[in-house]
């Protein structure tokens, strides 16, 4: 078969179809660069002991004014720093700013999605909330930031009562592979049609091991079990890191030692 | 549009590395379960090649068939959605697979190299 037109006929000819041209494998993943940047964000949140949440939803569901609100609760409990991901405006980072918490904003300009690579250098601008949280709120879209891993512990996708309660199956990239789905505006839920039930069914369908909160970001209803969620999600990390880390610190002492006696500059 | 960047440097990367000035025609393999849309990656592909070594080549697709096993009672089929069913019992899937998106191979020449 010929391969540039896909045609039976090995005889005729045309542009790239002729006897100079080769087939060369590559077998290279679209994703592999990006991946590959996730992999060191990833490294780095977790030798800071940084909680790296990806937060995900269609535009307009209330990621800023959840963040805000868990801010507001968890200020005096944990540190905690915000990335910030929109196509235009510092709007979000300043929202986030006025509570008091370190903000980075990446404007992705035409671009639909955050990328591992545009994180990692947000990061550099950040100190690190140790033993805390990094809230990377994503660009409104449910599609597209499906597949770009950023390097996150836990992606959180935030659907709101207004929206529909079909979002799951109608988006299943996205709710598949998030862990935690927090359905926001629960002060609304009297007067749209949204069954709750059936969402939820379908998001579990889809990741049985979900999370859900449900949780107005406004009144505060529900807002305690997603904050203690988040306090417990930290606590088991500083205790594993510090392991991990005075691992890290040994096997670092060991290798300078090794390097100082091949230098001959100390006795073994 | 991401994607369709990242095959264009996936192919000036190989260009170097194998040593070819002209791609003819590009396979990508996209699973059904990967969360990329075939005609705009086609549609995006031809805009960012515009220019470049890949100006008007062909761009293949192949889609393998993606496995899952039911949560429920553990038959294995082919899924071709997140939503596919079990045709057993109608339980959910665990997905084996069907998320690729590779560059698969190309067909190349030293000839007729444009320069940007």
């Amino acid at each position: 078969m010929c391969t540039v037109c896909g045609c039976g006929d090995e005889e005729h000819k045309h542009e790239g179809h002729g006897g100079n041209t080769r087939q060369v494998s590559v077998e290279t993943d679209l994703l592999a660069r990006n991946d590959a940047h996730a992999r060191d964000n990833r490294a780095w949140f977790e030798r800071e002991r940084v909680l790296a949440l990806n937060l995900v939803s269609s535009p307009g569901s209330g990621k800023t004014h959840l963040l805000t609100a868990t801010i507001e609760r968890l200020r005096d409990r944990l540190p905690m720093a915000v990335i910030e991901g929109d196509q235009q405006t510092r709007r979000d980072a300043d929202r986030i700013r006025q509570t008091g918490v370190p903000a980075v904003q990446i404007n992705t300009g035409k671009g639909c999605h955050l990328d591992a690579h545009g994180v990692g250098h947000a990061c550099e601008a950040l100190e690190p909330p140790r033993g805390g949280i990094l809230f990377i709120e994503n660009v409104g879209n449910l599609v597209c930031p499906a597949a770009f891993d950023l390097g996150e512990a836990r992606r959180v996708v935030v659907l709101s009562v207004t929206e529909g309660d079909d979002k799951p199956f109608k988006y299943p990239d996205m709710f598949q592979s998030a862990h935690v789905m927090i359905v926001n505006k629960l002060d609304l839920l009297p007067h749209v049609d949204f069954d709750m039930d059936a969402c939820i069914e379908q998001a579990r369908r889809l990741n049985p091991g979900m999370e859900v909160f449900q949780l107005s970001a406004r009144t505060g209803q529900g807002m305690e079990a997603w904050v203690q969620w988040l306090e417990a999600q930290c606590s088991g990390r500083g205790a594993i890191s510090d392991g991990q880390e005075l691992e890290t610190l040994r096997q670092r002492v060991a290798e300078l030692e090794s390097r100082l006696q091949q230098a001959g500059l100390m006795k073994s | 549009m991401s994607l369709a960047r990242e095959v264009l440097h996936i192919l000036e990367n190989q260009a170097r590395l194998q040593k070819f000035s002209r791609v003819h025609a590009v396979t990508v393999t996209i699973g059904p379960l990967a969360a990329v849309d075939g005609p705009a990656l086609h549609f995006a592909f031809e805009a960012v090649t515009q220019g470049t070594l890949a100006e008007g080549a062909e761009l293949h697709m192949e889609h393998p068939a993606a496995r899952g096993c039911c949560r429920h009672c553990g038959h294995c089929f082919t899924m071709d959605s997140w939503l596919t069913p079990c045709p057993h019992c109608g339980g959910p899937a665990q997905a084996e697979g069907g998320q690729e998106m590779q560059v698969k191979d190309l067909q190349v020449s030293d000839e007729g190299m444009r320069r940007r």
